[in-house]
């Protein structure tokens, strides 16, 4: 049962691979796609319903002992995001089905998007910094492909700055592996839990900011996400929501995974500092979405912003904090994803991102309306949405230490988050189209893109009425962090 | 040993770094790959230097003297590996970005960028906030 | 094809199969001395790469195994895969690795699901690398007068 546990790794890893030998056959590799994701739907499912039991998945390649094996280690935490990680899968698999902004069907698209699935899958399941880093960079060539597969210009620049700064982002983490190793003697996560105790303070503190730097660029955080909304809005629509969705999340969860697990207690000032980081990128990702007139720009730099609350949760050191983390990423992961291709749909309606040049859709399609307002507000924090009960859980904890100065930051930027999600509203769907004689084209083909995101809308609302569920499972992956 | 190993690593980073902070993208790939190098060599020293012996047993002993850490070696293979597939992939990108962009320099790569004078920020009217873009007088 | 060196290409059909033979035996060697799989593959690269210089990139690909570098890389990467799969129907870990010896005559020859993975890499290596190798020549032969488009 335990080789299970290599699923969220292997299963796309072959899709891929299939994916790629029936390239030359749209139809057939649509349908391969559709399988190797449900597989992997089904996979994850299973993994969760094993770790609901409180067994944790542990499964050592090659038969190797400890902690000489590289491992792949299921507990909640990290179940919960393989489960996410399938059904952003699935959602930007169904979402290629249709014609809003799916870009023009190259053949390895699809192969590279499930190379993304692996990367991310592999590094929520690994148990060892090495291999984490290789998942990094497995997900890192992939996005490359996905961005540069387009071959437009634009496409090609945001690729070579994706590049630049993602490539030293890995090769800063490849050298504090390298550190690890060195002072450590280990790689595997429950080894260096045990060593790390009996290094000298001073050097672990500087091992472990150049690791937690490291993935701090992986997840877009202040000062070092400029890459991020240098590239993003260059992907066709169903790969952004999947990109964006998942990939920061990743380095947040490596975040999470050293600092509150591994390496814990981790060093006091480290804690503090992220803390003053988390809320430096909350600030600075909203400033930039409010300066922008491009829904996907916009989009792109709330990411940074509510990073910035997920980085809190793991600043505020303690298991209400982790969970409010998991809690708010799991969240965040399905609104982003679902404003991504709703703003995907716009496009296909109305003709533009630029939101200067686009309006009328409440007359012409006044349903779409709350599919657009359930993720959007979600995303601001309305209650009785699900990022309401997220922020809920983070700012009591936040206050509950005496974080004044954090929550006074993470309050103020809800309100520019609900400013650029009006502006959205107000200028897409309330205004008049700034053409007379716009009438929304009639031969669409978004029978896909409406189930992807209504799909998704589904998950926020049963997240928002029924948190008592997530907000448990939280709990309890929260406890067992550090606990080893 | 280990300081000279020290010294090469921070040569090697600091020559990678300067290369990726000029304005040549070509160079920016290069320096890439230069920086990569010199953590390369760094992750080949948190083993242990010295010892220079594969780590296989030889046949009809039953202990390893004086052979060096594997793992290091494993990991900087598989690390080298990672790097040439980037610096493949990234010397790619950079020739075709130079063929379509027209130009190999950093500063006037501006086509993912939202600059004052493209469509989604209009150029303000006021001389005095005219845009300087891209910068006068540049070589 | 303008200006290939006749010496080049007259050469390079007899090291193509050299090169090609000697990847195979590094691959084959790595089973318990030095050499193995990438190594191989890079060795079947260089040939690859020869065969371009000396007869253009689309010659190149088309002697490579199923006429496309994708090809090799796809199965080599499914070979790899798959070689961990006997290990966990034996009822060890993925990639868990079995090894047989059979005795034939005064030789043995010796068969690991170890050598299957390796194959696997070698082909994955040559594929993808391949790839890149013969895309970035062909970005060398559009420059020249009389090349591809």
């Amino acid at each position: 049962m335990s080789a299970l546990a290599t699923a969220p790794a292997i299963v796309p890893l072959a899709a891929a691979a299939l994916v790629t030998v029936v390239r030359s056959r749209p139809a057939l590799q649509q349908a391969v796609a559709v399988v190797g994701i449900l597989v992997l739907l089904a996979c994850a499912l299973a993994l969760l319903a094993q770790v609901l039991t409180g067994e944790t998945l542990v499964v050592a390649f090659g038969g190797w002992p400890a902690p000489m094996a590289i491992e792949f280690v299921v507990d909640r935490t990290a179940a919960a995001l393989v489960v996410i990680t399938a059904l952003m899968g699935a959602a930007a698999i169904v979402f290629l089905a249709s014609d809003a902004d799916v870009g023009n069907g190259h053949p390895l698209l699809l192969p590279l998007l499930f190379g993304v699935l692996a990367g991310a899958g592999g590094a929520f399941v690994t148990g060892d910094l090495f291999n984490l880093y290789v998942w990094f960079e497995v997900m890192l060539i992939c996005a490359l492909g996905l961005l540069a597969i387009g071959g437009r210009v634009d496409q090609l620049d945001a690729s070579f700055k994706y590049l630049a700064l993602n490539l030293l982002g890995t090769l800063l983490l490849l050298f504090a592996v390298a550190a690890v190793y060195g002072v450590t003697g280990h790689l595997n996560f429950a080894a260096l839990a045990a060593a790390a105790p009996a290094v000298a303070p001073g050097l672990w503190l500087a091992v472990l900011t150049l690791l937690t730097l490291a993935f701090l660029v992986k997840a877009g955080a202040f000062p070092v996400y400029a890459w991020l909304p240098a590239s993003y809005h260059t992907l066709p629509a169903p790969v952004l929501a999947l990109v964006a969705g998942l990939l920061t999340k990743v380095g947040i969860y490596a975040v999470l995974r050293t600092l509150g697990d591994v390496f814990s207690p981790a060093p006091g000032v480290l804690h503090e500092l992220l803390g003053w980081v988390a809320a430096a990128t909350m600030l600075f990702g909203v400033l930039g979405a409010a300066y922008h007139w491009d829904m996907r720009r916009i989009l792109a730099f709330h990411i940074i912003s509510q990073v910035g609350y997920i980085l809190l949760g793991i600043a505020l050191a303690s298991a209400a904090g982790y969970a409010a983390t998991l809690f708010y990423t799991l969240h965040h992961i399905i609104v982003k994803a679902n404003l991504f291709l709703i703003a995907a749909i716009i496009w296909r309606l109305t003709g533009s991102y630029d939101l200067r040049r686009i309006g009328g859709l409440y007359v012409a399609r006044p349903w779409m309306t709350l599919l657009l307002l359930i993720p959007a507000l979600s995303l601001v924090g309305i209650p009785p949405l699900s990022g309401f009960w997220a922020k809920l859980l983070l700012l009591e904890e936040a206050i509950g230490q005496g974080r004044v100065v954090w929550t006074v930051v993470a309050l103020v930027v809800s309100v520019l988050t609900l400013y650029s999600m009006m502006k959205i509203w107000m200028e897409a769907f309330w205004k008049r189209h700034p053409d007379p004689d716009w009438q929304p084209p009639v031969n669409t083909r978004l029978g896909p893109a409406w189930a992807a995101t209504v799909g998704l809308a589904g998950v926020t609302v049963w997240i928002s009425l029924y948190p008592q569920a997530l907000l448990v499972y939280a709990q309890a992956a929260a406890a067992t962090l550090g606990g080893r | 040993m280990i300081w000279a190993v020290a010294a090469a690593v921070w040569i090697t980073l600091a020559s990678g770094v300067y290369l990726c902070l000029s304005r040549d993208v070509f160079r920016v790939a290069l320096g890439l790959a230069v920086v990569g190098a010199g953590v390369n060599l760094a992750l080949l020293a948190s083993g242990r230097l010295g010892a220079g012996l594969p780590a296989v047993v030889p046949k009809g002993e039953q202990l390893l003297v004086g052979a060096s850490n594997p793992l290091p070696q494993a990991l900087v293979l598989t690390a080298i590996v990672i790097g040439f597939a980037l610096v493949c992939f990234s010397l790619a990108l950079v020739l075709g970005l130079i063929r379509d962009a027209g130009t190999d320099d950093a500063l006037e790569l501006r086509a993912a960028e939202p600059v004052p004078g493209d469509e989604v920020k209009p150029p303000q009217t006021d001389p005095a906030h005219a845009p300087d873009w891209p910068p006068e007088g540049r070589p | 094809m303008t200006s290939r060196i006749v010496i080049l290409a007259v050469v390079a059909r007899p090291l193509y199969l050299v090169i090609l033979l000697a990847s195979v035996w590094v691959l084959l060697r790595g089973h318990d001395e030095p050499g193995g799989g990438f190594i191989g593959g890079l060795m079947a690269v260089s040939a690859t790469i020869l065969w371009a210089v000396a007869h253009g990139t689309a010659a190149a690909r088309a002697r490579l195994p199923l006429g496309d570098a994708l090809w090799p890389a796809v199965i080599g990467l499914l070979l790899a895969a798959l070689s961990g799969v006997p290990g966990l129907l034996g009822g060890g870990a993925y990639l868990t690795h079995l090894w047989w010896t059979l005795a034939l005559g005064p030789a043995e020859l010796k068969l690991s699901t170890v050598l299957l993975f390796d194959i696997g890499v070698y082909l994955a290596v040559w594929g993808a690398l391949a790839g890149y190798a013969l895309a970035l020549l062909a970005v060398d032969e559009r420059d020249q007068p009389g090349g591809a488009p």
